[in-house]
């Protein structure tokens, strides 16, 4: 029987090796997440190590300019490590280590999930190699030299498109040679049963802080809550407090690139077709013989061909919204929002913050938008400026 | 019984793979009627996937090669139809199963079928998920050989009981690609499943020498070797079949 369903998307479609290290996890998570033990342990990491709760800071200079709604930032920017990978890993790690896990492996793109698990890793004792595109190592290089100081072998992996969807297949490879002692943290809401439910759970603590952020804050739940969308996971993390409340509009953005009309770009849910790959059943960009198209974002954190398989289903039920950013209007936000509040995002999160940019202004003042800023700029500034023309070395 | 099961009549079984359409799929048409020529007593056919999660470098290399020269899901079909009525071995396929989902299941077998595949070998669907193929599978009389792995443990008995053609037994962890030293424990595994099952169990992943195929050949009823055949291929090129030809000969005469 096929497991770990969301609508007709998910499964876990991996070759037979993994299938038990898969029920073997599973059965653990279904332990510990329930285990006061294990809760309380993670919810000490959050804040004393990863410094949770985040701020929910209303951007008020923000709000006045563009005279519309009222705009929130989530600060998962803030977090230890700078972005919200840290939930995920935190929870993953600590759960590892219960299961006598000696060592972890991740994939990672814009080398923010990688830099996470290889802080949690140093911090837990485990041995940690991180699996990332060529591609990427060059336009994230000051984050390999983070994950090296870390104590993490990064090994970059010349295949393919050689961005993130080679990582996770080389993750994956790592994983199938070596399972007994290492756990591989995945670092999205994609992938195998059980990894969408486990990284959505750790990640729900976005969602859970913003409903009660608000609610001391305006007394009311937001209109509309905001993020943008690779895999999905800090997104995912925003918006499953808030399904049930229908009153909440959930908005994911995709990466468009050069334009959901180009053949560069990664925007899955506009141009993607139902397709299992990554062992999920999901939205892929690709061919008519079910080849993976290689995408294209300024972001190496979106590069990704896929989205995970609980999106796909909110996609088709309607429930949340999923559109595109391009490139410019991202390094648009990029820019905006470093003059006009002081917070210099993540390339990725200014793709949310760009569409907040068109669509607050159409808003009345009494409408309120949560967006989230999943990671902080610094780690981009070179390649902003390259976008820009600007010859920096750093 | 099937033409797959057949097969494992004439002594130990060979079962070589080759990539279709590395380098291209006139290529692939003439090594794969050399194969049957040589001694191949069932062919795996490689249908190239743009990321394929099980391959080690070797076959990767012979994806991006296929895929690069043009070589497409439909192109391989009219390929096999042209050549499966002179091939006395059964034909399989082995792919992932985005390209066949994608393609449509229903249409995918069918053509199966209609082009003389006999079986299909997905790796990326574990018994869990064949649902996803097994009643198109079922439809047009393709069997679907499923796999069992060094970490199956007690999986091994529930997925033998329900095989179809024949088991096929992963030798070792991780991706395929030449090995030099195979650790796992095949008698056990091979044990296992003839304890519930009477299907004909073939070991790949890892095997490349005359000496393994044999040493393997005493627990099992069949041989897998692909990387080892895919390097030549590499090689040699549109001129691997000879050396192709020869290989397989070797092979065959080691697990007789």
């Amino acid at each position: 029987m096929s497991k770990g369903k969301f609508g007709i998307h998910g499964g876990q479609f991996v070759p037979e090796t993994l299938m038990n290290a898969l029920n073997e996890l599973e059965e653990a998570y279904n332990h510990y997440k329930n285990d006061p033990e294990f809760l309380e342990e993670l919810d000490f990491l959050y804040r004393e190590y990863a410094g949770r709760p985040s701020l929910l800071y209303y951007a008020e200079k923000m709000t006045k300019d563009l005279g519309g709604a009222k705009i929130y930032l989530k600060r998962e920017d803030l977090n230890h490590t700078g972005s919200h990978k840290i939930n995920n890993v935190l929870g993953q790690i600590l759960l590892a280590k219960k299961m006598g896990k000696k060592r972890v492996i991740a994939e990672t793109g814009a080398g923010q999930h990688g830099v996470a698990t290889a802080t949690a890793a140093a911090y837990m004792g485990m041995e940690c190699d991180v699996y990332m595109g060529k591609v990427d190592t060059d336009r994230q290089a000051l984050n390999v030299y983070r994950m090296k100081l870390l104590g993490a072998r990064v090994h970059p992996v010349t295949t393919g498109t050689q961005t993130l969807k080679d990582a996770v297949n080389e993750a994956l490879r790592e994983w199938t040679s070596r399972v007994e002692d290492t756990h591989y943290v995945l670092g999205s809401v994609m992938g195998p049963h059980p990894f969408p439910t486990i990284v959505r759970d750790f990640q729900s603590v976005i969602g859970k802080e913003v409903r009660s952020q608000i609610m001391e804050k305006e007394g009311r739940l937001p209109d509309v809550v905001m993020a943008c969308v690779g895999g999905g996971s800090n997104a995912m993390g925003l918006f499953y407090d808030f399904i049930k409340d229908e009153s909440v509009r959930l908005i994911g953005c995709e990466a468009a690139g050069l334009g959901v009309d180009n053949p560069k770009n990664a925007a899955t849910i506009a141009n993607g077709t139902l397709g299992i790959f990554h062992g999920m059943k999901s939205y892929f960009c690709q061919d008519k013989y079910g080849q993976i198209a290689p995408v294209y974002s300024i972001s190496a954190g979106l590069d990704y061909p896929g989205i995970g398989p609980e999106h796909a289903q909110l996609h088709d039920s309607g429930r949340a919204e999923y559109v595109p950013v391009t490139d410019k209007e991202a390094v648009d936000a990029f820019e905006y929002l470093s003059k006009t509040e002081g917070i210099i995002p993540a390339i990725e999160s200014a793709h949310a913050v760009a569409h907040a940019m068109k669509i607050a202004p159409k808003m009345g003042k009494d409408k309120i938008v949560v967006i989230n800023l999943s990671g902080r700029g610094d780690k981009d500034v070179a390649a902003i400026a390259r976008y820009r023309g600007e010859d920096i070395h750093d | 019984m099937t033409k797959i099961k057949e097969a494992f009549k004439n002594g130990k079984a060979f079962i070589p793979f080759i990539t279709a359409g590395d380098p291209n799929l006139e290529t692939t048409e003439k090594l794969i009627l050399a194969m049957d020529k040589s001694g191949a007593d069932i062919i795996e056919i490689g249908i190239p996937f743009s990321d394929p999660v099980a391959e080690g470098v070797v076959i990767q290399q012979a994806d991006t090669r296929a895929l690069e020269s043009g070589t497409t899901t439909d192109k391989i079909f009219d390929m096999v139809k042209r050549i499966s009525p002179k091939c006395g071995c059964p034909l399989v396929f082995m792919t992932y199963i985005n390209p066949i989902y994608v393609y449509g299941a229903d249409k995918f077998m069918e053509n199966c079928k209609e082009s003389g595949i006999r079986g299909v070998i997905v790796p990326d669907v574990p018994f869990e998920e064949k649902q996803e193929l097994k009643p198109y599978c079922d439809k047009y009389g393709v069997e679907l050989i499923s796999l069992i792995a060094p970490t199956s443990h007690e999986r091994i008995k529930m997925i033998a009981k329900e095989a179809q053609g024949f088991l096929y037994c992963v030798s070792s962890m991780g991706v395929t690609g030449v090995r030099s030293e195979i650790t796992t424990n095949i008698g056990e595994m091979i044990e296992a499943v003839k304890s519930v099952s009477d299907i004909p169990c073939a070991v790949g992943f890892g095997i490349s020498t005359p000496e393994q195929a044999k040493d393997m050949a005493k627990y099992a009823d069949g041989v897998i070797v692909g990387s080892a055949i895919v390097k030549l291929v590499a090689k040699y090129g549109e001129n691997s079949e000879k050396a192709v030809s020869d290989y397989v000969k070797s092979m065959k005469e080691a697990i007789k």
